[in-house]
């Protein structure tokens, strides 16, 4: 387990870092740390998140690409990993992150309100109400903080989880597909509400949705079977309308490059 | 995904209550029959209306023994539980204690529980503390293995979660862990309640002075065959009510732990 510092104490700096991944991955496919069942996810890689931004890692289903993420947030993989995962102003990354997943891991017995402060409620630190009382209106849950998960619909519940990655008030946050789940209204409401909420973040979105990429990346990769690559971005900035032409002969390119 | 499959899934569909009166009324109905048309005497089966004078007749004497099984089976019951759920938490937060308890817990299961009745009457007299002991030992392992089984069943996500948020390690357990296992809990406690009057009854039977276990060998001792059915109908009307309110009370658990969510 890592060392645990109090979050939120004055040495932490608010200004969202850089985040770079360099090393080699290499899935082990049957738990033996046998060199003959390693097969490797990525060799040589430098992978960047720029300050501020949101980077889109594309990728189909099962290529590894939260197995990425979850390297960055400290989280186990099933797999070897050698090399380093650093922020460019050389302070530890796990004190700085916030996590959101497809699932939206709301605990089912706490309230909305009580769920959006769980990250206070483990580190035992009091509850910035004028915080929470903030998210809970920018999120549109004010009239709905009472209700537990149960009573919520799947935007709703999104929603909440969202609320409770920025309660956490952190730096960097890390996005595993958190919208996949969602309709396809929903899904567009939630991108919105994430990408003006999260602006001045380093963020990591995760995704197998090449819309979705850019209508929100600054910067998109797609990983597969060959390797990572940078992928070309529209000249206009996120959030992107997806009726241009710039945009959609940029989907057809990507979608080219996750078929081949 | 939080669907914790609980063994007593089977129990909990419910019954409608006029189906089972209308069962019961029958099978009565066919055990007077049966009575009458054998003509066996009264000392080897009565019938129910027999049954049924007798517990009239005896309202005070079987309401007091019950009264006092009722402790008992309560007492062990609330004990037991207590006693399971802490060392399932304990063996939780250890994993060098769960690697040297949990085998012997296993194989202790090996014991018939009952041929250690004679023993606590022994130690602890003819008094309620050895039918407590007894009713704590028939349910401690079932709420232990259960309560632990949900502890370690934990949502990876959950604790993926707490861990990118520095959760604390107590604080996992208890804010995360505890009440994710609140419905594995409840389904230990279901059958606990079941379990539980068998541990008092037989602790009567071994040695007491006052019980329905207690009554019945006294009746049986006697030859009132129809007072000893009217304890034993007591002792399941008993058992029945008592699963029915721990059911609605793990219910109400299992709701605000948001089971089936």
């Amino acid at each position: 387990m890592m060392e645990r510092h109090p979050f939120g104490g004055t040495g932490v700096p608010k200004q969202a870092p850089a985040v770079t991944v360099t090393g080699n991955f290499y899935w082990d496919t049957d738990n033996t740390s046998d060199q003959q069942a390693l097969v490797p996810l990525f060799q040589d890689l430098e992978f960047r998140l720029e300050p501020s931004c949101w980077t889109c890692l594309l990728g189909t289903s099962g290529i590894g690409k939260s197995t990425l993420l979850r390297l960055i947030a400290g989280l186990q993989t099933d797999g070897i990993f050698n090399g380093t995962v650093a922020a460019d102003d050389a302070l530890p990354i796990v004190d700085r992150i916030a996590y959101m997943a497809q699932s939206d891991l709301l605990f089912p017995w706490l309230s909305v309100e009580r769920n959006i402060a769980t990250g206070a409620m483990l580190r035992r630190q009091t509850v910035n109400q004028q915080r929470l009382d903030e998210l809970l209106l920018q999120t549109g849950l004010a009239e709905h903080r009472h209700k537990k998960p149960g009573e919520l619909s799947g935007g709703m519940r999104q929603r909440t989880a969202l609320a409770r990655t920025l309660m956490e008030d952190t730096p960097i946050v890390l996005l595993d597909e958190p919208f996949s789940a969602l309709d396809t209204r929903t899904r567009a409401d939630m991108q919105q509400l994430a990408a003006t909420m999260l602006q001045d973040k380093t963020v990591l979105l995760v995704t197998h949705d090449a819309a979705e990429a850019l209508r929100l990346g600054h910067h998109i990769y797609a990983l597969s079977t060959t390797g990572m690559a940078a992928c070309d971005i529209p000249a206009e900035p996120p959030l992107r309308d997806m009726t241009s032409a710039a945009v959609i002969d940029a989907q057809r390119d990507l979608l080219l490059r996750l078929n081949s | 995904m939080l669907n914790t499959p609980s063994p007593q899934s089977v129990q909990r569909e419910s019954f409608r209550v006029r189906d089972v009166v209308l069962t019961t009324l029958v099978l009565l109905l066919l055990w007077q029959i049966i009575v009458w048309v054998t003509g066996v005497p009264r000392y080897i089966l009565p019938g129910p209306a027999a049954v049924a004078s007798a517990w009239v007749s005896n309202v005070g004497l079987i309401g007091e023994n019950t009264w006092v099984t009722a402790i008992e089976v309560i007492a062990g019951l609330i004990i037991g539980t207590g006693f399971g759920a802490a060392t399932a938490l304990l063996l939780m937060m250890s994993s060098t204690l769960r690697r040297f308890l949990m085998p012997v817990l296993v194989l202790s299961q090996t014991i018939p529980v009952f041929a250690l009745a004679p023993l606590l009457t022994l130690w602890l007299g003819y008094g309620l503390s050895s039918k407590i002991v007894m009713t704590i030992l028939i349910i401690y392992f079932p709420v232990t293995s259960t309560f632990l089984d949900g502890l370690r069943g934990t949502p990876s996500g959950f604790l993926d979660l707490a861990q990118t948020m520095r959760s604390y390690r107590l604080q996992t357990l208890l804010r995360v862990r505890v009440p994710a296992a609140l419905p594995s809990l409840t389904s230990g406690i279901r059958l606990a309640s079941v379990y539980a009057p068998i541990g008092a009854i037989i602790g009567e039977w071994v040695g007491a002075s006052k019980g329905l276990g207690y009554l019945m060998l006294l009746a049986n001792g006697r030859v009132k065959t129809d007072l000893m059915f009217a304890a034993l109908i007591t002792l399941c009307v008993f058992t029945l009510v008592l699963r029915i309110v721990v059911g609605l009370l793990c219910r109400k658990i299992d709701t605000w732990a948001g089971k089936g969510l």
